[in-house]
Parts: structure tokens; C-alpha cells; sequence
């Protein structure tokens, strides 16, 4: 059992420097995605200003909920559980602090260059290369205290939810290494040092594993740990969690070709990619059956504690998001599903009903601990979110997914004579009913993370222990 | 690709499945020493783990997966150089352009490749393919007249044409307008045909700044440029540009009427009837002089082919018929 002692030794101020930043980046990132929702109904909301235009606000929407709030969680709740799951305060002194003020740093030059129309034009990975070396820099970083950490542990065996965040941290510095590569020709600009369809292939083989290792590994970890914790209950399978985390991140690596499915990327790769997709689809479940098979037995406390509900409709999300992708990852499926909105609505089934729930349920967990306190400020807001929240993404994944096969469909329409049905611009003015609907699913989403941040104020300027745990009945 | 990456991809490919079915078969093995369904005995900050047995159903199924993997990779390319059983491919990747494509389709048919590019043109050339045959054993002037054949017209348009020239065939800045009177290379059924077939390149318009003798010569001459359709100019000027428009007369004509009223098919447009085709502004006008144009209207022979290219003439020859 870790005692007081222990706990007043660990590094609880980075955890709370990287919470508060979760919910601030979570506020900005998804309220810059409904004014990007919005102009895609009305136009006039770029306000003919260039730095507003929907261009540049996309890689800010994506670079400010992946780097700004999902990471952020990733650092606070990775940091967090290193220490009390091997009971040693973290490792690297200065080192910590400078993984908190240089991430920021990058998401504040992100928030600022992107808008201003510096690109690298690859996506997810915008950034061009002085912020890239920045970036690279702290995540090295981050990789010493984290493993540092590890091997200063006072147990004997490594806990599973720090394999994954292990895991995840070695990748992204891989894929990010790997794929900035570039040639610059002026501190704004630089090019690529991939060419052609090798270019592509670097920058899918990034980019879905910026989803397989980021948003998916990191947040498994996180999974891990608060699932259990919430519950109160033990980790289902530990023989599970073994063969799902190996099996999950050597299959996760090959899986970028499926993104350019009938492309100029040679046939081959395709296949292998597809195959790979296909093969990782249970393993990816693996996690979901660990996570919600630990409630066995505890099902009862879903009814008061929307924490735990936030956690365990998140891996309902996760285990729906890793089903629909390898079912698009077959070539077949994927003629329809290609460059229609069923990626979209695809993408944020993952990011808004995983990655934030479960990001959002641990935020939750994690407050009242680093502040003293014995619960939030507010159970009954933390309640309306968790409704804000899920009523959003469901009308956001339904609307996309209706549109997004709508949209495949008419493109493929043909005559009698062999000419395409419908124009391109049919099919976009049939999808905007659909557009208005994720609007008002994603206006949802942000309401819920103002809540969340009145309700995360309000339990840090707290008096110390006023907010005492409620006892269930 | 050289045998040595073929047998890297191959290993890497076949070690990574067959390591995802070894793993499993070790993890539904119990060897933990720990009785089933109970704690390992290590607790973290707490939380314990229990052995309980991988599920049943997603073992199963995992396995199945992984034999699919082996099934799809036997069938389809995947392992390097290996072809695949069916010889099934998306495409034919190396080719470079539309006469290689076009070959190497033929190729694939007489090999009995599964081509999938190849069978889906294919399919659709003998399901369309009488359609636009009888459309093109008629005249543009007569299918002109016929408002089915207007409406496969126009469809096609729209799916190929409207990129530069819009929906409505109105072109904008550097795209003509087709639906107009006013054109370049001639608005005959033939003339239309002929731009589409084979395209045009209107690389004529060359920089001029240099042999007019610089900005004030670019000036001077679109002054002149723009008096002729009957526009107010600074008189000074365009006198001054009237005696460097010599030079412009060899391709616009002596009274920039354009090379299509001189009868030869140069695309050097009208300067006297206010169409324009870059823009009438001052600065546009002295902006085409000063660096040139070039316009690129692609040909459609090769991509459409010309059955095709005879229903869209007789779409874009109505436009301009009242």
C-alpha cells in the first residue's frame, strides 16, 4: 500500500499544470471545430479574412484537440499513474517542468502559425520545421522522465497501463522523427524529403499511427488505469492484456496503405495494409473486453457515478470506432467510404466518443485528487455533461455517417448512357442538412467542456477538503 | 522490385502474422501459476489483476483473422514480387500515359488478367459503347436538334468541361465563354469538335514588355488596345500605342480584329468587341501585354474518345444557336 509519505513525495504539480491545459486546449480545440462546422453551411463566417478561412482553421481545429487536449491528458495522466503505479516520484528534475512550458509552447506556435498560413501541408503533422525540432525536443524529453521513472520504480513488475503509454511514447517520437524529414529553404518554408507516392506512404504511415499509437496506445493506457481505479474493481484478464497490447502494436504499424487504398501506391502495399487492418481489428477489442469485462460484478455504480459512466461508454465508442475501421479498410468498402464524410463521422467516433470520454472521465478522477479535494465541486454537472456529450457525438456520427454514404452513392450513380447521375455540387448541396445537424452536435460537445471547466475551477478554488465524497446507499 | 526486398517484405509480413498467432497460442495456455480467476498477487497503487482466460469467441475469432490474412495473401498481391493466385490487379501501375494505358489494356483482355481498371472500362465500353456509336453516325448539327442527345450532352459537360469553363459554360478569367458568338478557333460543328479533340494551345501571347520598350510601352499600347472597343482612354497614350500596335497586327490584324476574321485558327483574339477573355480592365489588359498569356485547352481524343467528343460538340455547338 503506498502511504502518505509516498504520495507527498511524487510530482502532482506538472499532473495539475497538465490538467488544467487539457480542459483550456479541450475548450479551444472543439470550438474552433464548430466555427470550421459552420462555415462549411455558411461561408460568410470566414468573414473574407484570410486568417479565418476554413483552410487554415482545419489544421488548427486538428492540431489543438490531438496536441493540445488529447496529449495533454496523455502527459498529466501518464505522469500521474507512472508514479503511484511504481511508487517513485518522477525522474529528471528541470527536465519535467520543461516537458510542461515546451508543450505548450509548441501548441502556442501552432495556434499562431497555422492561422497565418505557414504549412508543411501534411496532415496532422502542419507544423513546420522549427516547431517540429521543438516538438521533437520535448517528446525526447518527455520519453527520459517517463522511462526514467521506470526504472527507478520501487516494484518489481511494470503495470500494464504504463506498456502502453511506453509504447505510445517511443512510436510518436518514430513517426514524428520520421516523417518531419525535410529540406528547409527559410525558417517558414520547407519540403519534403520524400517525393511521389513514398511521400504519401510516410505521411499515412504517420498518420494513422498518430491515431493507432497517440489516440489509441496512450489512451488504452489511460484505460488502464482509471477503469479499474473508478470501479474499484480488478483488471479483468491479465493473460488478455498481454496478448492484446503485443499483438495491438506490431499489427497497428502496418496499417497506413489502407488510407490510399486505389491510389498510386503500389497494389501490394495496399493488400498488406488491408490484411494488417483486418488482423489488428481483435486485438483492438482486446482492450474494450478488459476494460468493460472489470466492471463485472459493479455494474450498479454506472447508476450514480457519471465518472465511471464517461469511462465505460467510452470503450463502447472505442470498440464501435475498431470495428468500423477495419470494415473500411477493405478495398470494396473503402471505393464508397473514400473522401466522404463517413471518414469524418469515422474519425470523431474515435476522437469525441474515446479519446474525449475517456480523457474526460479521468480529468474527472483526476481533480478532486490533485486539489485536495474528496470529489468535484458538482456530480450533477459532471451528469449534464456526460448528456451534452453524448447526445453531441451521436448526432455528429449520425449525420456523417448518413452523409458520408449518401455521398458515395451519388458519385457512383450512373445513366443509362454511362454519365455520372450527379455533379459534384449535387451531392454537396444534398449534404447540408446533414452539415447543420453535426453543427448543433458539435455546438453540444462545447457546452460540455465549458461545464467541465466551471466545474474543474470551482473544486480548485475550493477550500481544501470542503468537498466531501457522497456516500452511496 | 529486386528479390532481396521481395523476401524482407514476405518475412516481415508472414513473421509479424504468424507472431500474432504464436502469442496467442502462449496467452490461452495458462502459464501464470496463479489458480484461474484469481489475483496475480501484485497490486498497483491498488489495482489488482486477475487470470482470468482469454474469451473463447475472440480467440476464435482472432485466429480466423489471421487465417483470412494468409487466405487474402495466397489470392491477391501482397508478398513482394508474388502476383497473387487470381492475378488480380487494381491497375496497371506502370504506366506513364493514356496510349500506355490504353494498350496495356487491350494486353491484360488478351491475357486474361484481372485487371480491375481494365474490366470496368471494358464493361462499360460494351454496355455505353452502341449508345454514343449511333449518337456519332450522326451529325453535330442534327443531334443539336435532338433534346436527348443535348441532355447525355450536357452531362458529360458537366462532368468534364465545367472544371474550367462552369456549369453554365460561361468560362470565366482565362476560360472562354462557349455560349457566346465570340470565338477564337472558330464556332462551327467542326471547328468545336476540332478544339476538343485535339486542343489548343494558345501559347502565341508572348511577353511583350521588353520589345515594347518597357512599362510605359505596355501602357501606351493597352490604351490603344482598349480604345478600340469604343472605351474612353487618355488620347495621348493610345496614339502612342497605336504605332507600336505593328507589331501586335501580325497575329490580332491590322485593326485588331483578331486572327479568326483573317480566317487563320491562331486563337489570337478580337481586341475591337469589349470580350475579354483575361479581363477589359486596364490592368489586365496591360498585365497581358506585359507578361503574355497561355491558355491550355487540353485534347479529349484519348480520354473521351471521339464518339464521345461528338455528343459534347453537338451540347456545346447548341449554346451558342438560338
Amino acid at each position: 500500500m503506498t502511504t502518505t509519505l509516498e504520495h507527498s513525495s511524487y510530482n502532482y504539480k506538472v499532473v495539475r499544470q497538465f490538467t488544467v491545459m487539457t480542459v483550456i486546449w479541450g475548450i479551444v480545440g472543439t470550438l474552433v471545430g464548430v466555427l470550421i462546422a459552420a462555415q462549411l453551411i455558411w461561408p460568410v463566417l470566414n468573414f473574407d479574412t484570410p486568417w479565418l478561412t476554413y483552410s487554415r482553421l482545419r489544421p488548427l481545429h486538428t492540431n489543438a484537440v490531438i496536441f493540445g487536449f488529447g496529449t495533454s491528458a496523455l502527459f498529466a495522466s501518464s505522469y500521474y499513474v507512472v508514479q503511484r503505479t511504481c511508487r517513485t516520484a518522477l525522474y529528471g528534475g528541470k527536465l519535467v517542468a520543461f516537458t510542461f512550458w515546451g508543450w505548450q509552447a509548441v501548441i502556442v506556435l501552432a495556434a499562431i502559425t497555422l492561422p497565418l498560413g505557414y504549412t508543411s501541408s501534411k496532415e496532422y503533422a502542419e507544423l513546420e520545421w522549427p516547431i517540429d525540432i521543438l516538438l521533437a525536443v520535448v517528446w525526447v524529453s518527455y520519453a527520459i522522465v517517463f522511462f526514467g521513472t521506470i526504472i527507478k520504480r520501487k516494484m518489481s513488475h511494470i503495470y500494464v497501463a504504463n506498456w502502453f503509454f511506453g509504447g505510445f511514447i517511443i512510436t510518436v517520437a518514430v513517426l514524428h522523427i520520421g516523417n518531419s524529414m525535410v529540406i528547409p529553404i527559410s525558417m517558414t518554408k520547407s519540403y519534403s524529403l520524400y517525393s511521389g507516392a513514398i511521400d504519401a506512404m510516410m505521411q499515412w504511415w504517420y498518420g494513422h499511427n498518430a491515431v493507432g499509437f497517440l489516440l489509441t496506445a496512450g489512451f488504452l493506457g489511460m484505460m488502464y488505469y482509471f477503469v479499474p481505479k473508478q470501479a474499484e474493481r480488478p483488471v479483468y484478464s491479465y493473460r488478455l492484456s498481454i496478448v492484446h497490447f503485443w499483438a495491438l502494436i506490431s499489427l497497428y504499424i502496418w496499417a497506413g496503405p489502407h488510407h490510399l487504398h486505389y491510389t498510386a501506391l503500389p497494389d501490394w502495399v495496399q493488400s498488406v495494409g488491408m490484411v494488417m487492418s483486418m488482423v489488428l481489428f481483435l486485438p483492438s477489442w482486446g482492450g474494450m473486453i478488459n476494460g468493460i469485462m472489470t466492471l463485472s460484478g459493479a455494474w450498479h455504480k454506472l447508476r450514480h457515478d457519471p465518472i465511471l459512466r464517461f469511462l465505460i461508454v467510452s470503450l463502447s465508442f472505442y470498440g464501435m470506432s475498431t470495428f468500423e475501421g477495419p470494415m473500411m479498410a477493405i478495398k470494396s468498402v473503402n471505393a464508397l467510404s473514400h473522401y466522404t464524410d463517413w471518414t469524418i463521422g469515422h474519425v470523431h467516433s474515435g476522437a469525441l466518443g474515446w479519446v474525449a470520454m475517456i480523457s474526460i472521465g479521468a480529468m474527472y478522477h483526476l481533480i478532486p485528487v490533485l486539489f485536495n479535494q474528496g470529489r468535484m465541486y458538482s456530480i450533477k454537472l459532471i451528469n449534464v455533461h456526460f448528456w451534452l456529450h453524448t447526445v453531441g457525438i451521436v448526432l455528429y456520427i449520425v449525420a456523417m455517417w448518413i452523409s458520408g454514404v449518401m455521398q458515395g452513392l451519388m458519385w457512383r450513380a450512373v445513366n443509362a448512357d454511362g454519365t455520372l447521375t450527379y455533379s459534384f455540387v449535387e451531392s454537396l448541396t444534398a449534404s447540408y442538412p446533414f452539415y447543420f445537424i453535426r453543427f448543433v452536435g458539435g455546438l453540444l460537445v462545447v457546452a460540455g467542456f465549458l461545464l467541465m471547466a466551471y466545474n474543474m475551477f470551482k473544486t480548485m478554488y475550493a477550500q481544501d477538503n470542503s468537498l466531501k465524497p457522497i456516500e452511496v446507499a | 522490385m529486386s528479390s532481396f526486398w521481395s523476401i524482407w517484405i514476405s518475412v516481415l509480413t508472414l513473421g509479424t502474422l504468424v507472431g500474432c498467432y504464436l502469442l496467442l497460442r502462449w496467452c490461452l495456455n495458462d502459464y501464470t501459476g496463479v489458480k484461474e480467476g484469481e489475483s496475480m498477487g501484485h497490486s498497483f497503487d491498488g489495482i489488482e489483476e486477475l487470470n482470468n482466460p482469454v474469451p473463447k469467441w475472440w480467440s476464435t475469432f482472432f485466429v480466423l483473422t489471421i487465417v483470412w490474412g494468409f487466405g487474402y495473401l495466397l489470392l491477391y498481391p501482397g508478398l513482394g514480387n508474388w502476383q497473387g493466385l487470381l492475378g488480380w490487379k487494381s491497375s496497371n501501375q506502370g504506366i506513364l500515359n493514356i496510349a500506355e494505358s490504353k494498350a496495356q489494356t487491350i494486353q491484360s483482355k488478351a491475357d486474361g488478367m484481372l485487371i480491375q481498371y481494365d474490366r470496368e472500362i471494358a464493361s462499360a465500353d460494351a454496355k455505353y459503347g452502341p449508345i454514343f456509336e449511333a449518337y456519332a453516325a450522326r451529325s453535330i448539327e442534327d443531334l443539336a436538334t435532338d433534346t436527348k442527345a443535348l441532355k447525355v450532352g450536357q452531362r458529360l459537360f458537366l462532368q468534364n468541361c465545367s472544371q474550367c469553363h462552369g456549369s453554365d459554360a460561361r468560362g470565366t478569367t482565362g476560360f472562354p465563354n462557349l455560349a457566346d458568338k465570340d470565338w477564337l478557333y472558330g464556332g462551327s460543328p467542326e471547328a468545336i469538335k476540332h478544339s476538343i479533340m485535339n486542343g489548343r494551345n494558345a501559347n502565341g501571347m508572348m511577353a511583350w514588355q521588353g520589345a515594347l520598350g518597357g512599362e510605359q510601352g505596355v501602357k501606351d499600347v493597352a490604351a490603344y488596345v482598349i480604345s478600340l472597343s469604343g472605351r474612353e482612354v487618355d488620347p495621348v497614350a493610345a496614339e502612342a500605342g497605336k504605332a507600336k500596335f505593328a507589331l501586335c497586327a501580325a497575329c490580332h490584324g491590322a485593326e485588331g480584329q483578331g486572327s479568326l476574321a483573317m480566317g487563320i485558327p491562331l486563337g489570337a483574339p478580337n481586341l475591337t468587341d469589349n470580350t475579354w477573355l483575361y479581363g477589359g480592365s486596364q490592368r489586365a489588359v496591360e498585365e497581358s501585354i506585359r507578361n503574355g498569356r497561355a491558355g491550355v485547352m487540353p485534347a479529349w481524343s484519348h480520354i473521351l474518345g471521339a464518339e464521345k467528343v461528338h455528343v459534347i460538340s453537338a451540347y456545346v455547338y447548341s449554346l451558342s444557336q438560338d
